[in-house]
């Protein structure tokens, strides 16, 4: 999940993805879960990262709070964000280029000593 | 050898493979993990309607506290320091997803996207300075910092922490204060020293009746929160982490100063440049009694 949404924004600005490998998980469907995450994420990153993990269902403008009582959109959104793992790759800031490398599905945000 | 792991060895390097492995098969840290994360969990109030919420946990190691929150049917995002120990949990299959990441560094997660935080005795190694760049006053603005500004209006951190002295506690928690939280700290059975277990409980937002502090187990007069803080805590020193043994243990054995203490404190003195008779065979012998 942290593939597609949180790492979105770091900084500021969402961080780019480079795709070496992507899994998916299936994860219990939950309505409810899904509502509640809806307004805290910035719809743009997450249709944008979907995209280059390779789901391109998303619709690209930020859609109105009533499409949360569909199901067959809910069950997109829910694959978007929780099912599409990036297993290999790297995050890329946007802002300075700087690679954070994603190893087995975990992403290392560790900054150097000059960088803090 | 100090108990305190935190003495020992910065925690990237503490945790490795072999202690990653030992501290999540033994059976006892484990029931003592889920017991705290349990705590913690209740302590963080969350509202009781059964939409799962979406929590940090703050040093999950092997996602042993994890565990706990996805059994209570919310979703986590752990962040740990260790590889060793984020390598345990994935083969454990943590339901949370993981980041490897230094809290000292900041979270550097979305601003308001998260219900809640958990951090099961973790914080308290924000105190040492385990390489030359660390400063742990500011290490624990930007932790405090960064995670107010990801925490949603109204949410709680629940902090589960061993402080080594008061003046650690107190240090934590001002900086908690400088960075917007209100709460304090909830003690269980203070008067117990096994059983005794802290917990750092902060609200995000003004204050009103949610962020009044919980009452603690065990006791009835348990409630230390000293929300007045220190305010001139630039002025104190704050004992970070000496690595050396405990005063009393470097002492002399019950049978008085030995030989080598004083030919130790002989050389010491040496120098220093102060003048110190020569070593000889009758050093640090007893005078006979008819002296």
């Amino acid at each position: 999940m942290l593939s597609s949404n949180i790492k979105g924004v770091i900084n500021g600005f969402p961080l780019r993805i480079e795709v070496e490998k992507v899994v998916e998980k299936q994860v219990d469907f939950n309505p409810d879960f899904l509502k509640n995450m809806f307004s805290k994420i910035d719809w743009k990153a997450l249709a944008d990262a979907s995209k280059i993990m390779g789901y391109a269902e998303l619709p690209e403008e930020v859609p109105d709070a009533s499409v949360l009582d569909s199901d067959e959109f809910l069950q997109k959104f829910h694959h978007a964000l929780l099912e599409l793992h990036l297993e290999e790759g790297a995050l890329v800031c946007p802002e300075t280029g700087r690679r954070f490398p994603v190893n087995k599905g975990i992403p290392n945000m560790l900054l150097h000593e000059d960088e803090v | 050898m100090s108990s305190r792991p935190e003495l020992q060895a910065p925690p990237e390097i503490f945790y490795d493979d072999v202690e990653a492995r030992k501290y999540t098969s033994s059976s006892r840290i484990v029931g003592i993990q889920a017991e705290l994360s349990e705590r913690a969990l209740e302590l963080l109030a969350l509202p009781d309607d059964d939409v799962p919420r979406l929590l940090l946990d703050i040093g999950c190691g092997s996602g042993l506290s994890g565990e706990t929150i996805s059994e209570h049917g919310h979703e986590w995002i752990g962040l740990d320091i260790s590889k060793s120990m984020l390598d345990v949990a994935l083969e454990r299959e943590a339901d949370g997803d993981l980041i490897l990441g230094d809290m000292g560094q900041g979270l550097g997660i979305r601003p308001g996207v998260i219900d809640g935080a958990i951090s099961i005795s973790a914080v308290q190694w924000l105190c040492n300075a385990d390489k030359s760049c660390h400063e742990p006053r500011l290490r624990l603005k930007a932790f405090f910092g960064s995670l107010y500004r990801c925490l949603g209006r109204g949410a709680r951190a629940v902090f589960q922490l061993y402080p080594e002295n008061n003046a650690q506690r107190e240090l934590i928690l001002s900086y908690a204060m400088r960075a917007g939280f209100a709460g304090g700290v909830v003690i269980d059975y203070p008067h117990s020293s096994k059983k005794r277990k802290e917990y750092l409980v902060l609200t995000c937002g003004p204050p009103s009746m949610s962020t009044t502090t919980p009452t603690a187990k065990g006791e009835d007069e348990n409630i230390c929160s000293d929300d007045d803080g220190s305010e001139d805590e630039e002025n104190q020193t704050v004992c970070i982490s000496d690595r050396h043994r405990p005063r009393k243990k470097q002492k002399i054995t019950k049978k008085g100063k030995t030989k080598s203490w004083v030919l130790q404190k002989k050389e010491k003195m040496r120098s220093k440049g102060n003048v110190v008779p020569p070593d000889s065979k009758y050093t640090a012998r007893k005078r006979k009694a008819r002296f």
